[in-house]
């Protein structure tokens, strides 16, 4: 009963999406009051059922109703509690109703908190929200509905794919969702600000917090993704650029060009048309995301199950909104105002280099995963393009990027001075030489890129907090009043000195964890040793052992330095008993920033087992300034100008005005 | 119909995920100069059962085949790019990770650059505008020429030019 009120909740929610797409967009355009007045209800409304359909699912689940398609396929009665709710999304059924779920409370959040847009913008970016929501509950009812039920239910379910029976999933998905979908509110803003024809101070300002909002998300779900393969997946790399994690990682380029590209709208009304293209352009990644990995266009392990029908029908839909929202956009882009003018020397002129370099970046990885389908579709030849390509034509022109990044932050708007730029700079580039030196130094010609890499690192951190000290003239003015200055700087101020901080920092967990990782194969009998970057690894034996749904040979290992004792570690190979599916769960062991890294392999007889170690020096950096770019964008959207509204349009100032004249 | 479909995602995940331990023991050569080059070669080929996986980080057999099969040839004496073209003349280009520069990858390898530069000629021409556009804003209120009277200064220029040049 509750599935089929889920399912009947849903059914609502579309009906109420073709509402809103009609009536607030026509009040809009003809400046009718009360149709613009239907909107914010409507879009509070729309959540709260399509809320309703996802906590039937849920209850599905959690009752493990195998009379349900969705539940029966993939879930099972032993399967741990916390699974059975994550399982809700570990599915493709159950992933679109989230993922429609966070577009729909994305709509409610406008509709509750733009009070202080302008009607109009208001009741336009909700139509336009609507249009998306229509078309994906609709590709929920008419291709992947999660209600459906089967006849004779059997007693058992299918079980979730054992890779997904992990933490990871109840936190990745939803992150990333939240960060894909998000940025479809920038999407609806730049759409509803084409037809409406104009891109006022109140638009500019709304659209920086909302794409720092998806974009904050969206980086610590792939960061998530990332740390979640590392361990899981077992062979310890991080990044593998498969095309579902760069149908992740477009929409993140590209929302970063975005991010910056906002600034230079919201401070200097320059760059609004390309704001808005970019704005599209993100989300249109967005959905040809979701399109790459829910249409079987591709297979691996975000693709639950494939069927062309879904696959087409999201192509449509792709078509439909980025198809419109482009034709739209080449008409009524030349109609809005350029705004304000710049030298190439400037902080705008440093952004849009930024931009310039995302972009072409975005195009690489772009063209890099859809090429070889559209080779295949067109001569029927089939290539491959992997890490090596990716590593070669995305790698070069971040390093430029990388060495920009220090510069943008001091050059002034509008003229900057570039030697007096880099005066500001002097402290950070002595550093990050100084650092390479000793990179170089240590380890010589072995390893020629390392020590540029860490130099480049150093010089992005080191200059990021250069940035804020030269700004405050921290020196100068002596500690005490010094701090009390750094403590008053805007949050934005802020949010980009921590933000490029962690670009430093991730890109020094890259280079160190590439450069000097060790690694050591063997085959260990029990008593077995082997020594690897100080760390002495002791293979004591395995066991097998029961799970709730798997079983496990589990194998122990002690590790210790210099003879005294470290750590425990048991990495084991598991079994899943429902789809007799094999996994394997590392070993990890923490030091510092480093990790030693352990995953079993085949066992040989007689207690024998073949055993791979890491050790990953400053790995963690990695997710670490992930985690820190996303706080950089926590203390932007912390800024009090963000969340004053743009001052009150020239209505209420008019009345004052002719209320003084009276 | 619903076991048949469970049955193929069942195969599916299991090509997919076999427990990943690549490069067993038994296979590493005794030689670390031989073997660094054996690694660095199976990083940039493609175990072509798995999805996107080098066959230096799958455990498939296919790809345990391919590494042993990459040693041999190495130990043999080949060159790295023999053990290559061997490869690609065995399994066909789908083996290459980093597909190689040719007519066919031409669009693929020139994507990056060309769109920066299309880029960085969009901004050229745009700040050129613009500032064209700012100049002729800046002097419009004190000179506003009409055509004629740009033809005659234009002419009277380049007079100047032709009798500065005497």
């Amino acid at each position: 009963m509750i599935v089929e009120l889920g399912h009947y909740a849903l059914v609502l929610a579309f009906a109420l999406t073709l509402v809103q797409c009609v009536l607030p967009l026509w009040g809009a355009l003809s400046g009718d009051d009360r149709l613009m007045a239907v909107a914010p209800p409507v879009s509070v409304m729309l959540f709260v059922l399509v809320l309703i359909s996802f906590v039937a699912l849920t209850v599905a689940y959690l009752n493990s109703d195998f009379s349900v398609l969705n539940v029966l396929q993939n879930s099972h009665s032993a399967k741990p509690l916390i699974y059975k709710f994550t399982g809700v999304w570990g599915n493709h059924e159950g992933s679109m109703l989230l993922w429609v779920l966070i577009l729909v409370f994305f709509g409610a959040l406008v509709g509750f908190f733009g009070g202080n847009l302008p009607k109009d913008l208001k009741a336009a970016t909700l139509s336009v929200q609507a249009w998306v929501s229509a078309g994906f509950i609709l590709f929920l009812l008419a291709t992947s509905n999660p209600f459906e039920r089967v006849a004779g239910p059997p007693l058992e379910g299918a079980d979730l794919n054992p890779i997904l029976q992990d933490i990871g999933l109840a936190i990745h998905p939803p992150l990333l969702y939240i960060g894909y979908v998000g940025f479809s509110i920038t999407f609806s803003f730049a759409v509803a600000a084409l037809l409406l024809g104009r891109t006022d101070a109140a638009w500019a300002r709304w659209v920086r917090p909302w794409t720092l909002l998806a974009w904050c998300f969206l980086t610590l779900g792939i960061a998530m993704g990332s740390y979640w393969a590392y361990y899981e997946l077992g062979w310890g790399g991080w990044w593998f650029w498969d095309p579902v994690e760069n149908a992740s990682f477009m929409p993140w380029i590209a929302g970063t060009a975005l991010l910056h590209s906002a600034i230079v709208m919201e401070k200097r009304e320059a760059l609004k048309i390309w704001t808005v293209l970019l704005a599209i352009f993100t989300f249109s990644l967005s959905l040809l995301g979701t399109f790459l990995v829910r249409s079987g266009v591709l297979t691996s392990v975000h693709a639950f199950a494939t069927d062309p029908a879904r696959g087409v029908f999201i192509l449509v839909l792709l078509c439909i909104f980025i198809g419109g929202s482009l034709s739209l956009y080449a008409w009524r882009a030349p109609m809005l105002k350029q705004g304000g003018l710049f030298a190439p020397i400037s902080r705008e002129g440093g952004l849009v280099l930024n931009n310039l370099f995302l972009t072409a970046a975005c195009a690489a990885v772009f063209v890099g995963t859809l090429y070889p389908l559209a080779l295949d579709a067109i001569t029927g030849e089939k290539i491959s393009v992997g890490a090596p390509f990716f590593n070669l034509t995305f790698g070069p022109l971040m390093v430029p990027l990388l060495m920009a990044i220090p510069f943008g932050p001091v050059l002034s708007w509008k003229r900057g001075d570039l030697h007096a730029a880099s005066q500001r700079l002097y402290a950070a580039f002595g550093l990050a030489l100084l650092f390479a030196l000793v990179t170089f130094w240590l380890w010589g010609m072995e390893k020629v890129l390392a020590p540029m890499g860490v130099g480049l690192a150093v010089w992005v951190m080191a200059g990021a907090v250069s940035e804020i000290v030269t700004r405050v003239k921290f020196f100068e003015i002596g500690p005490k009043r010094g701090f009390s200055r750094l403590v008053g700087l805007p949050g934005s101020a802020w949010g980009t000195v921590v933000a490029h901080f962690g670009v430093g920092v991730t890109v020094l967990g890259i280079v160190t964890a590439s450069a000097f990782q060790e690694e050591r194969i063997e085959t260990m009998r029990p008593g077995d040793s082997i020594e690897l970057s100080g760390y002495e690894v002791t293979f004591d034996g395995a066991a097998p052992r029961r799970g709730p749904n798997y079983t496990e040979e589990v194998g122990h290992f002690t590790i210790r330095k210099a003879g005294a004792y470290v750590a425990e570690l048991d990495p084991s190979k598991r079994v899943y008993t429902a789809r007799q599916m094999p996994t394997t769960e590392a070993g990890i062991h923490t030091t510092g920033f480093s990790q030693l890294y352990l995953s079993l392999g085949e066992s040989r007889g007689d207690g024998a087992v073949d055993v791979r170690v890491y050790y990953k020096p400053l790995i963690t950096l990695i997710w670490i300034g992930c985690v820190i770019m996303s706080l950089g964008a926590v203390f932007s959207m912390a800024d009090r100008r963000l969340r004053v509204g743009a001052p009150k349009p020239a209505a209420r100032r008019k009345a004052v005005q002719t209320a003084a004249a009276e | 119909m619903i076991r048949t479909v469970l049955t193929s995602l069942f195969l599916a995940f299991a090509i997919l995920t076999a427990p990943a331990l690549a490069v067993a023991p038994e296979e590493v050569l005794d030689d670390p100069a031989l073997e660094a080059r054996a690694r660095a070669l199976s990083a940039e080929l493609r175990c072509m059962v798995c999805q996107n996986q080098s066959i230096d980080d799958s455990d498939a057999p296919l790809a345990k085949d391919l590494r042993v099969l990459v040693r041999e040839r190495l130990v043999a004496g080949d060159s790295d790019g023999q053990v290559i073209d061997y490869l690609v003349s065995r399994y066909g280009e789908f083996v290459l990770l980093k597909p190689r520069f040719a007519w066919h990858t031409l669009v693929l390898w020139a994507a990056g650059p060309a769109a920066l530069l299309a880029g960085l000629i969009a901004i050229v021409l745009a700040l050129r505008n613009r500032s064209r556009r700012g100049s002729q804003v800046a002097t419009s209120g004190s000179a506003n020429l009409s055509e004629e009277e740009e033809e005659r200064l234009k002419a009277l220029l380049e007079k100047r030019d032709v009798a500065g040049n005497d």
